[in-house]
């Protein structure tokens, strides 16, 4: 599977990272070259084979429905680039 | 007590329970060492006035009378490891100034047993990379040297840091992170012992999330013993990891019993790799040698699907990281690129991923991202999941035929120079995970243990995977094993 320039562009605008056009020639190689040492994968025969889904056959754990942690925004805002009056402000979302 | 610094955890703790020494002199010591050892450039922030504080605090324990094992010792822990109000940035700029408010689980439970943190260790940017290269912090450079020369050698990777800091002695042990060998690589680069063990078996709350299925912490320590008592410590069940295993935690050191007779070892051909180099395949054969003369029984097995391990991988955590990444938008914590008037909020997304993230962890989340794409899901992700089920498959039939563990090399090569693979294409820096990526696809545990030195003089490790749960049986035989090859090499002090 060959990537060409523009899947590169949309790849790259899907994982939300900038990547100038002069850039998008050389990043498609060599997303390409990635997938196609990955084609190997064509030549194992899966029939009847379920996609593994965990490591460790296990179900998984439940516990009450209840809040357990919490009440600190303080902390949670602690790290926050920009935050404002108890919330995480970013640059205007709508028009 | 003269260079305390070079002690294993085992024969410090013993001193200071003995009286012989106290957790603040062994903690001076090693602040001595980091001090001196700059160049390695392995310890990227120091936590001396907490570790002091700790070390006081283990010596009045010591002294009641109250010492777990790990009381008073001195640790370095991965930066991937979130330590509460200590920069916890995994090697990357995207998180830059980040101090969590938390703790991980198990840097929690060994702070609670007394341990001692001298800092943070460095390591490849999110935990992907082989040779520590992707880090921010740049590169660590290992103690170890090819004979006669100076040229600057990778310590391996992503737990770069750590196996260098252990090696050239300025901790006693140190956590690592194992994703596709990234404790077992740089383990046996730097000559010291590395354990992943069972997925499920460390809980993984609290520690950067690279490849979720696949991640596992594990210890790098000076011999098998050390491994022994630093796993238990980190080992446990956490009702905050969903995926961590509700299993008591067996006495690992207490299973070191030295006897592996009737032990069935396998030998498998598939990872007799063309092109390997012939110290890599002779080393291969004498550990297998002298698993044989201590009593185990040597079989060959085959594990058909081994080719397809590294794509398989290679997909499956690319696509988990792309999904994990995806938190790193500049808004909660870590940077955010400065914006021009007419830019919103999308522009902030992709500039601030494109200025924290360096090119490798770049290029795996977009690989990651096309993979998981409408329309490629099945042909590469699902394939890979399920040629991944397959694998694991191939483990489950050898060990049902009766074999307790895998003996194979852990790297295809010796550590190589910093920047010696810069002009090579990423898959050929793949290409080191080769003997360790299976085991994390299968969830199993794994050790690697220093086995030899290569012509230049450099350490060759050996890696032992054992059964689900059975780390202590591994760890008993992989005891043999070093007992048997009774490496005593260290790197001579240049730094």
């Amino acid at each position: 599977m060959s990537i060409d320039k523009d899947t590169a562009r949309r790849v790259a605008h899907l994982a939300r990272i900038r990547v100038a056009s002069d850039d998008l020639e050389a990043l498609a190689g060599e997303l390409s070259h990635i997938l196609g040492f990955m084609e190997q994968l064509n030549e194992v025969d899966i029939d009847g084979v379920d996609p593994m889904t965990s490591v460790t056959p296990m179900a998984l754990p439940r516990r009450a429905d209840v809040v357990t942690d919490g009440g600190y925004p303080d902390k949670i805002l602690a790290n926050a680039p920009d935050a404002r009056e108890g919330f995480f402000a970013v640059p205007k979302v709508v028009e | 007590m003269g260079e305390m610094n070079k002690l294993t955890i085992a024969a410090a703790r013993d001193a200071m329970r003995a009286g012989d020494m106290t957790s603040t002199e062994l903690t001076e010591a090693c602040i001595q060492a980091i001090e001196g050892a700059d160049t390695l450039n392995a310890v990227v922030h120091p936590t001396f006035d907490r570790a002091r504080a700790q070390a006081a605090a283990a010596d009045s324990r010591l002294k009641a009378g109250d010492a777990p094992d790990l009381c008073g010792i001195p640790l370095g822990i991965k930066d991937l490891y979130c330590t509460r109000g200590v920069a916890s940035q995994a090697a990357s700029n995207i998180l830059t100034g980040f101090k969590p408010e938390y703790e991980s689980t198990i840097t929690q439970g060994l702070w609670d047993q007394g341990a001692v943190m001298l800092g943070k260790l460095n390591m490849d940017e999110f935990a992907m990379g082989s040779s520590n290269e992707t880090s921010i912090y740049g590169p660590v450079t290992s103690p170890w040297r090819r004979r006669d020369t100076d040229t600057r050698l990778t310590p391996g990777g992503s737990s770069g840091g750590s196996g260098a800091a252990v090696a050239a002695d300025l901790c006693l042990a140190a956590t690592g992170t194992d994703t596709g060998g990234s404790i077992r690589q740089p383990a046996a680069f730097t000559g010291i012992v590395g354990v992943k063990p069972t997925y499920g078996r460390c809980s993984r709350w609290g520690i950067i999330a690279f490849a979720s299925s696949l991640d596992q912490a594990g210890p790098m320590t000076k011999d098998v013993r050390d491994a022994a008592i630093l796993l238990k410590a980190m080992a446990g069940h956490d009702p905050k990891d969903s995926t961590s295993a509700n299993l008591p935690v067996p006495d690992f050191e207490a299973a070191l019993s030295g006897d592996i007779r009737g032990k069935k070892i396998g030998l498998p051909k598939e990872y007799r790799l063309e092109g390997m180099p012939g110290e890599i395949e002779s080393l291969w054969a004498q550990g297998a040698d002298m698993l044989r003369d201590a009593g185990a029984e040597i079989i060959d097995v085959s594990l058909p699907h081994t080719k397809y391990a590294l794509p398989a991988y290679y997909v499956i955590a690319p696509a988990e990281a792309s999904s994990n990444l995806a938190r790193y938008d500049g808004v909660k914590y870590g940077l955010r690129a400065a914006l021009d008037a007419n830019e919103g909020i999308t522009e902030m997304y992709e500039k601030t991923r494109a200025e924290g993230f360096g090119a490798e962890v770049q290029r795996r989340v977009m690989i990651g991202t096309y993979v998981l794409s409408a329309g490629f899901y099945d042909a590469y992700y699902n394939r890979a999941r399920r040629v991944r089920a397959l694998i694991k498959r191939d483990f489950e039939t050898v060990f049902a035929s009766g074999i307790d563990a895998i003996l194979t090399p852990t790297t295809p090569s010796a550590a190589f120079g910093l920047g010696e693979m810069a002009d090579q294409d990423p898959v050929k820096m793949y290409l080191n995970d080769v003997f360790t990526v299976t085991v994390n696809l299968a969830g199993l545990p794994g050790v690697s243990v220093p086995a030899g030195l290569d012509k230049d003089g450099l350490p060759l490790g050996l890696q032992l995977i054992g059964r689900p749960w059975e780390e202590a049986d591994m760890l008993n035989s992989a005891y043999v094993l070093e007992q048997a090859v009774g490496f005593v090499s260290k790197p001579e002090k240049w730094w």
